[in-house]
């Protein structure tokens, strides 16, 4: 990494730290936990690097191996983070109208 | 550069500015569910760019490792119960750290030689972060699961023990930057990174997890902006970066609703301090009937639910939701109560409360709802103990003195739903439950509200 790369590196940095911190902190304590889910399935990413990892010319048969595995985890955190931050914002989706008519069935 | 590389790079701008778009729809219920396709949709097209821009040779492991990753990662998103949410999420963490660390340490096996210094050291941190994390968070996970035990795992000189493994890590690192050849040293680092990664976690009570989770959260994102770092790949920088922030502002908040800092968190070792150092405080307990409870219940005008952690292990999550719903046809209204740190993570209350349908405008924030104690006929606790404690706000020898309580000491009467005579995980004694408004409901939470809503029928 060239000095100047590396400065740009430092930029892209901080602005994202600073971009994080605002949109971040206008979350409400509600979505916390799909907050968290959400995120994590987001630094999945690391996936990219592992891809290269796994099958990109000049690199041995141990790396091959080393990035399956990398690839691997970090499906695991993509597909299932997004898919269960997906599952539980759509019970925050659901309305009082949708929840009143079992209540006043098991009124009755 | 080739069109396929400039293409490549124009999938990761374009991902990295829908994952922000995606947080920010994070910011209200209605929008958050369109900004987590903005962000599958970045994610995807991230994917797409790098196997065509990079030059593929071997598609074998790449095919085999998205095929397995994608079964496992469906299957957990679809059979993983609600209540589970703190576990499966432990878990992910540490799939996204191991990642990140395999990524730094295949890097280091093929590039080393040829790193400069400033490469080396985001290697370095990535490694670090990546290894401490996967073993805190499979520490973490095996905790919340009960596999092991949940109460501060201590020994004498603990501290020193950690101390000392931190700087033999630390120097470890300060000898790779300086000898990048020496891979004995490296793989030293990565040792005892996974070895740090146990010790910091194994003497945090389960009480503690939310910061933990937050914490871990933090690193994971970390460690993917560092191999961001190495890889000179922007959008890593910036996804991780969002992780390790979001992660850093829950801490921040966890540790603020339980007015500790996050070096006591790590180094205090809470719950096995106040075993020995609680006093009783006597006084009796008054128990209540089943009867007596849902009279008071049906003929209340203001009923507040507050839920706490026997809420998710005795999953009665619908079985609130019922009772809540009865009690509204009889006009009484009914709010929940959540506390930042109910449970073992973040908006941990929220999330089970919304599978049981529960509209998220019944569920109100301690500072929102703690003004309404004082109208409110009954509030029911269940399954909450510190949040509730009233020695928080009126001892200042307490030792979670000067933490943020939820108020309900304050309403006119106080039902505790509560599984036996027992202190709670802390150990901590609490006055709220000798206080003359306090009746005691003793029993599993979730055949106690069933058969509270029941008789609420019979009324």
């Amino acid at each position: 990494m060239n000095p100047a790369v590396l400065i740009a590196s430092v930029y892209v940095f901080a602005l994202a730290a600073f971009l994080g911190y605002q949109v971040i902190s206008r979350v409400p304590p509600l979505l916390h936990t799909p907050l968290m889910s959400a995120t994590n399935a987001i630094s999945g990413i690391s996936l990219i690097g592992s891809l290269v990892l796994a099958g990109a010319r000049g690199y041995p048969l141990f790396a091959h191996i080393l990035g399956f595995v990398a690839v691997t985890t970090a499906t695991i955190n993509v597909v299932g983070g997004f898919g269960i931050t997906d599952r539980m914002l759509r019970m925050f989706g659901s309305r009082k109208t949708a929840a009143k008519p079992s209540g006043t069935e098991a009124a009755k | 550069m080739t069109l396929s590389t400039y293409f490549m790079e124009a999938t990761y701008l374009i991902a990295s500015i829908l994952f922000v778009f995606a947080l920010k729809g994070m910011s209200h219920p209605e929008s958050a569910r369109r900004g987590m396709f903005l962000a599958e949709g970045g994610m995807l097209a991230a994917i797409i760019g790098t196997l065509i821009g990079t030059h593929i040779v071997t598609w074998t492991w790449i095919i085999a490792g998205l095929s397995i990753g994608s079964i496992i990662g469906a299957w957990m998103a679809i059979w993983v119960p609600m209540t589970a949410m703190p576990q499966r999420t432990a878990l992910s963490h540490a799939f996204g750290a191991l990642a990140a660390a395999l990524v730094g340490v295949g890097e280091f096996a093929v590039k080393a030689g040829e790193m400069p210094g400033v490469t080396r050291g985001a290697l370095g941190f990535e490694v670090m972060l990546g290894a401490l994390t996967t073993t805190g968070s499979l520490i973490a996970a095996g905790k919340l699961q009960g596999v092991i035990q949940g109460k501060p795992v201590q020994f004498k000189g603990q501290n020193v023990v950690n101390l000392l493994v931190f700087l033999a890590m630390a120097t470890c690192f300060v000898i790779f930057l300086a000898h990048p050849e020496a891979s004995a040293i490296f793989y030293t680092l990565l040792t005892l990174a996974f070895i740090f990664g146990v010790m910091l976690v194994i003497p945090i009570g389960s009480a503690d997890m939310p910061v933990v989770m937050s914490l871990l959260n933090s690193y994971a994102g970390l460690a993917a902006a560092a191999t961001g770092f190495v890889l000179g790949n922007n959008v890593l920088i910036i996804a991780g970066t969002l992780d390790g922030f979001s992660g850093f502002i829950l801490s921040v908040l966890m540790c603020k609703a339980m007015n500790r800092s996050i070096t006591n968190v790590l180094f205090g070792g809470f719950g096995a301090v106040i075993a020995e150092a609680s006093v009783s405080v006597g006084g009796v307990m008054r128990e209540i009937n089943l009867d007596d409870a849902a009279m008071q219940l049906a003929f209340a005008s203001r009923v507040i639910f507050v839920p706490g952690y026997g809420l998710a292990t005795a999953q009665a999550q619908h079985a609130v939701r019922e009772l809540a719903e009865l009690l509204e046809n009889r006009g009484v209204t009914v709010k929940y109560a959540i506390h930042p740190v109910a449970g073992r993570m973040p908006g941990h209350m929220n999330v089970l409360l919304a599978e049981a349908n529960v509209p998220y405008s019944s569920l109100y924030e301690m500072e929102q709802i703690n003004p309404e104690f004082p109208t409110t006929d009954v509030a029911v606790v269940i399954g909450a103990n510190d949040v509730v404690n009233p020695d928080a706000r009126d001892n200042p020898k307490s030792l979670i003195a000067g933490m943020p309580i939820l108020e309900v000491d304050r309403a006119r009467s106080v039902i505790v739903l509560k599984r036996g005579q027992g202190r709670g995980f802390s150990g901590l004694e609490n006055p709220l439950f000798f206080k003359p408004c306090t009746s005691m409901l003793y029993g599993d939470a979730k055949s106690t509200l069933t058969h509270l809503a029941q008789a609420v029928q019979h009324v």
